[in-house]
């Protein structure tokens, strides 16, 4: 079990074993760190690659069409195909961008994204840099992304890009404080801002339940929010209105082409899979197997098939869902996300002092549907709501 | 004076140097993003992380956006064609060698110079949670009142008038104001 499960980290001590022959004993601590940046940068934007093409394809199927199958068998060589194309098309900037920070706002928009997975634990004993404030760290690095969005619309001159620009930003401010909101009861009930610590108390079983925080009233209430969140701070369907086609082309990025719109697109990707992996962290027992039979498989290869399922989820949602408005988006945050997970700190604090056994889960359970109810039927009262009809279109 | 810290405070005022003498409003915001996250490297280097990540969650993500929003709103991007000093450029001078001459006095009379350095003990987040909910508690209290006090003037500041436009009924509220909602629909 631990040759498998410890097999990367046994590999990285080697390699910077014979390298110590090497190399000064200065420059050790260096490789040692360019080796996990090297590690992630290739698991991740190779997992970019791969979820393309499983949404092209996965989203062809719900829409009843084949989805890419002309590169390599099935279409899976599709992503490489795609990669080359944008490095050898000509890179277009407009003539009254502002040059510089055209050219910096993607830069400024992969950078944070690729730095967050340092404090993302992807296995037992594999995370870059346990921060004592590690979740702190996560959600000040990605609040540096708003800028860079921001950057990039501004800086083409079009009023589509500023105007993308402009609601991706206020869409962004208004869902980090439900997203923030919902994993404070995590750090209430763990005592801990570092991402290890909080894997490492979701071990252990209880009865045939794993200890995992999505398993308790509040963690349930907890991570349905985080992912609604997530979703909406990735800018994706169905939030995904900073870039709606039919309206605004294609929002803040209009006016980029070639390779630095693929930059954009893999710092999209690569926020989303790192805010999976951080509610993987907080709420899905991190790299922890579900049943104790099953912990010979490697921690690692939990973290990631965790992963893939909530990329399916996420694809899914992207293919069912219809696009909200501009007041839905707003009202939906402030007026539904934002009182739930407030409550969500009151739930979480009355379940950690309640003793263990049924009444705490009535009165958790209680304290979180009943909320959810009377907020969505207030929010609904005098709202009339019926069938569409359309005039033309049957 | 080790050599981070001369490359993370060269940094920091040369952001804040751009900041006041590059023409174009937004370039300006920019480089005061930039000198927040020299500061907060500043804070990283001291072994401050609290303090340090705080500074970069509030400042870079959302006192910077309050700033190019609000230049944005308010005038246009364009940049000025006349100087970039204002006419008052000399009692402005005055009070920052004002500002600059209290504060040097300050850490000059304090202990960091009177005293051999203190034992630095590396505060960590546990300890700032529990010296603000138990040593601290009334001012964090005194705080959070103020700042709520003041965002509910803010927002009735901003509340339109009923009486004399009828609200918009189109079901969409501009972009420019998508920041705050105005409420469509659900009016009481």
């Amino acid at each position: 079990m631990t040759g498998l499960d410890q097999v990367f980290v046994t590999l990285k001590h080697w390699l910077l074993g014979q390298l110590a022959n090497i190399l000064p004993n200065g420059l050790l601590p260096v490789v040692s760190v360019l080796l996990s940046i090297a590690a992630i940068i290739m698991v991740f934007a190779s997992l970019f690659a791969i979820m393309t093409i499983m949404e092209r394809k996965g989203l062809g199927r719900i829409q009843n069409r084949y989805g890419p199958n002309r590169v390599g068998p099935f279409g899976f060589l599709q992503p490489a195909a795609d990669g080359i194309k944008a490095l050898i098309k000509e890179d277009l900037v407009p003539r009254a961008a502002d040059q510089v920070v055209h050219l910096l706002a993607p830069v400024m928009l992969v950078v944070p994204a690729l730095l967050v997975y340092a404090v993302l634990p992807v296995g037992r004993n594999m995370v870059a840099i346990d921060f004592d404030a590690g979740l702190l760290f996560f959600f000040a690095v990605g609040a540096a992304s708003e800028l860079a969005v921001f950057m990039a619309g501004w800086s083409s001159r079009n009023k589509y890009a500023l105007l993308g620009a402009m609601r991706a930003v206020a869409q962004m401010v208004s869902y980090e404080i439900p997203l923030i909101l919902s994993t404070v009861s995590v750090v209430m009930l763990t005592g801990t801002l570092s991402p290890v610590k909080i894997v490492e108390a979701q071990a252990g079983h209880a009865g045939w339940l794993p200890d995992w925080f999505v398993f308790t009233p509040w963690g349930f209430a907890g991570f349905v929010l985080f992912m609604i969140a997530a979703n909406a701070e990735a800018n994706r369907s169905p939030f995904d209105l900073p870039e709606g086609e039919s309206e605004l082309v294609a929002g803040y990025f209009t006016e980029y082409s070639g390779f630095k719109f693929a930059l954009f697109f893999l710092a999209e990707y690569l926020s989303l899979f790192a805010v999976s992996g951080l509610g993987i962290t907080l709420f899905l027992g991190g790299w922890q197997a579900p049943f104790a039979a099953l912990d010979f498989v490697p921690s690692w290869a939990w973290f990631f098939v965790k992963l893939l399922g909530l990329i399916v989820l996420f694809i899914w949602t992207r293919g069912t869902l219809p696009r909200l408005r501009v007041d839905q988006l707003m009202n939906f945050a402030w007026k539904f996300m934002l009182p739930l997970a407030l409550i969500n700190l009151l739930t979480a604090a009355v379940w950690h002092y309640m003793p263990p056994g049924m009444p705490r889960w009535l009165v958790g359970g209680a304290l979180v549907v009943g909320p959810y109810l009377m907020l969505g039927r207030g929010l609904m009262a005098g709202k009339h709501i019926s069938k569409r009809t359309y005039r033309y279109a049957e | 004076m080790d050599w981070p810290f001369l490359i993370i405070a060269g940094f920091t005022i040369a952001a804040a140097a751009a900041a006041m003498t590059l023409r174009n409003l937004i370039h300006c915001a920019l480089a005061v993003a930039l000198a927040f996250v020299g500061l907060a490297a500043a804070y990283l280097q001291l072994n401050a992380q609290f303090v340090g990540f705080a500074q970069i969650l509030v400042y870079v993500g959302a006192v910077a956006i309050l700033i190019v929003f609000a230049a944005l709103l308010t005038r246009g991007g364009e940049p000025s064609q006349v100087g970039i000093f204002s006419k008052t450029w000399l009692a402005g001078l005055g009070v920052a060698l004002a500002v600059l001459g209290v504060l040097a006095w300050a850490i000059a009379r304090s202990l960091v110079t009177q005293d051999q350095a203190p034992p630095t003990a590396e505060a960590t987040v546990k300890q700032i949670g529990n010296a603000l909910m138990t040593e601290y508690v009334l001012p964090l209290e005194v705080v959070g009142l103020l700042l709520t006090a003041a965002l509910i003037g803010a927002v009735i500041i901003a509340m339109r008038d009923e009486t004399p436009n009828p609200v918009v009924e189109d079901g969409r509220s501009k972009p420019k104001s998508s920041a705050k909602p105005t409420s469509v629909g659900g009016h009481e």
